[in-house]
């Protein structure tokens, strides 16, 4: 097992000091993390030594460029368990690979009527594609609800899927850290007769993910969120799931021969990487892999458990503080979520900010769980392997300079 | 840095104890916006009688203590003005919010408590969505009048 305290050391960042002398206290790593030297020098590496565009110019830079982008490629495949690089398709972000799998093939697979599941905990990003694709194509959204604890409700499950064509499931929430029984899911969608989504920018990063295991259809993951690049992703799918759909976006690379008027397209994935990628991030991202390899998910994992053991413990200490999500740290990643009673979590956020901390106020991108919930907004800390224990006693610190600031002037009257 | 240049005590209490928050059926102005960032959700009624009097404004909404505060301010410090009037208090509050130093902050009253935020700009959003409310309700009614 690894000692995050010398893990912190390959983070160029968190030496860094904010408002004055306050260190850095990164605790908003669901939305991204920071990134090793190692992550960084391979950014400075290509564009100093090897930039160029990949898979068409005959000279060596091209070469070069082409070898590592690819290279990339094969380490992600490797890493979720892909049956070869052929079933990675790089994108810009989790983001763009959901909207991916709802243009290509959601408009060219629903009809008016059909059924698009979509769960109530899931990120505007799988939520918003299938709004407007469920809208061009007079298909229908059936939420998925979650239980009090924060779980997908599994006694739902035969009512949501019955007549369902895609499944749209994170594979671990932003806001409840709730880990969802993909493969249980996948079972009973594909014994009903519908396709996987799996959103996986939360739980590629955090999770051993297994594609073959989880026997999804589709799994959409981002680099930024793994101590890759911004701007780097990808989207695994079934080969002959990526064959069968047509090309998203239109442009060079993804075709083979082209006519004024009509086109052929490219071999998997290219016919879905239109335009020149973004080399260098992917590569970048190549070499996250290759970081967290060397950690070693199972102990990125069992880090990520004993973290949030101790920061679920500390924070039930605090008088009217209310956690969202599963109570089993075994059955959550490292997210979590928090209402601060007489704390709106904006106020919140600034005042742990001035002491160095970064954490997250707000509806974190899924506005219909906030609903579910009953809360404008939360307060969200997340971990990540440079975490320590002692970050959250920081954290559990500013909560009470928080409630001290809000107490001055006489007591709060709610 | 200070936390107290932002939280005044003006501030946190008019975030404990919001003057006018409650609902009329102003049949004047009545705008609701939202802030998508963080979930602040504010509604600004104002009544405005024939002589385009302000007499009665009112507020409703969640969100952080600036965006409570502000709105509640707001609707203490135009009542009973004329609809030009306010149209100056607005402009004058953006100017702070803008960081401009300047005549108009007498007129401003306790919402001065706000001029700290100019230092949080994350915040400024928080502080200016009821005015955001209340400017876009203002030129729905000139128009209408």
């Amino acid at each position: 097992m690894f000692d995050p305290k010398v893990v912190r050391k390959d983070f160029p960042i968190l030496e860094r000091r904010v408002h004055g002398d306050k260190p850095l206290v990164w605790l908003d790593n669901a939305s991204t993390t920071q990134k090793p030297r190692r992550v960084i020098d391979c950014l400075v590496d290509f564009y100093e030594h090897h930039n160029s565009n990949v898979h068409r110019g005959v000279y060596a830079l091209a070469e070069e460029a082409t070898e590592l982008y690819e290279g990339a490629r094969a380490k992600i495949a490797a890493f979720i368990g892909a049956s070869g690089k052929r079933e990675i398709v790089f994108t810009r972000s989790a983001t763009e690979s959901l909207n991916l799998v709802a243009n290509a093939w959601g408009r060219a697979n629903l009809k008016p009527g059909d059924k698009v599941v979509v769960t109530e905990m899931e990120h505007h990003s799988n939520l918003i594609p299938w709004q407007l694709v469920t809208q061009a194509t007079g298909a229908q959204i059936v939420p998925w609800p979650i239980t009090d604890d924060g779980f997908l409700d599994l006694e739902a499950m035969p009512r949501v899927l019955d007549g369902a064509k895609i499944v749209c499931v994170s594979q671990m929430s932003n806001v409840l850290g709730t880990i969802n029984p993909i493969r249980q899911v996948a079972d009973a969608a594909h014994a009903a007769g519908a396709l996987v989504l799996v959103d996986g920018a939360q739980g590629v990063p955090h999770l051993i993910t297994n594609v073959a295991e989880m026997d999804a259809d589709f799994l959409a993951f981002s680099g930024h969120k793994m101590l890759g690049p911004t701007g780097s992703g990808g989207l695994w799918a079934r080969a002959e799931l990526l064959d069968a759909m047509p090309p998203f976006l239109g442009g060079g690379e993804m075709i083979l021969e082209v006519w004024i008027d009509h086109a052929t397209y490219n071999e998997i994935p290219y016919k879905f990487e239109a335009g020149t990628p973004n080399i260098a991030q992917s590569i970048g991202l190549g070499a996250a892999v290759d970081y967290l390899n060397d950690l070693g998910m199972e102990d990125v994992r069992a880090h990520e458990i004993e973290i949030v053991t101790y920061a679920l413990d500390e924070l039930r200490k605090i008088d009217g503080l209310k956690v969202f999500g599963p109570a089993d740290p075994t059955k959550r990643g490292g997210v979590v979520s928090f209402w601060m009673e007489d704390l709106h979590p904006h106020d919140l956020a600034t005042i742990v900010d001035t002491e160095g901390l970064a954490i997250r106020a707000g509806h974190h991108c899924a506005q219909p769980l906030m609903r579910v919930l009953g809360v404008p907004a939360t307060s969200r800390a997340s971990f990540y392997v440079y975490n320590t224990n002692d970050d959250v006693d920081a954290l559990v610190a500013a909560l009470g300079k928080a409630r001290e600031t809000f107490a001055r002037g006489g007591g709060l009257p709610f | 840095m200070s936390l107290d240049d932002l939280y005044r005590e003006v501030i946190l209490d008019h975030y404990r104890s919001p003057r006018n928050k409650r609902h009329i059926d102003s049949g004047g102005i009545d705008v609701h916006r939202n802030n998508p960032l963080c979930g602040d959700d504010i509604t600004v009624h104002v009544v405005v009688d024939a002589t385009g009097v302000a007499t009665d404004a009112a507020f409703e909404g969640q969100g952080c203590s600036i965006s409570q505060a502000s709105a509640s301010m707001l609707t203490e410090q135009i009542r009973g003005k004329k609809v030009d009037e306010i149209e100056g208090i607005v402009l004058n509050f953006r100017k702070m919010m803008a960081g401009e130093e300047g005549p108009g902050e007498e007129e401003l009253g306790d919402l001065v408590a706000l001029k700290g935020v100019v230092k949080y700009p994350v915040r400024i959003k928080c502080a200016v969505l009821a005015w955001d409310a209340l400017q876009e309700g203002i030129s729905q009614y000139e128009k209408a009048h």
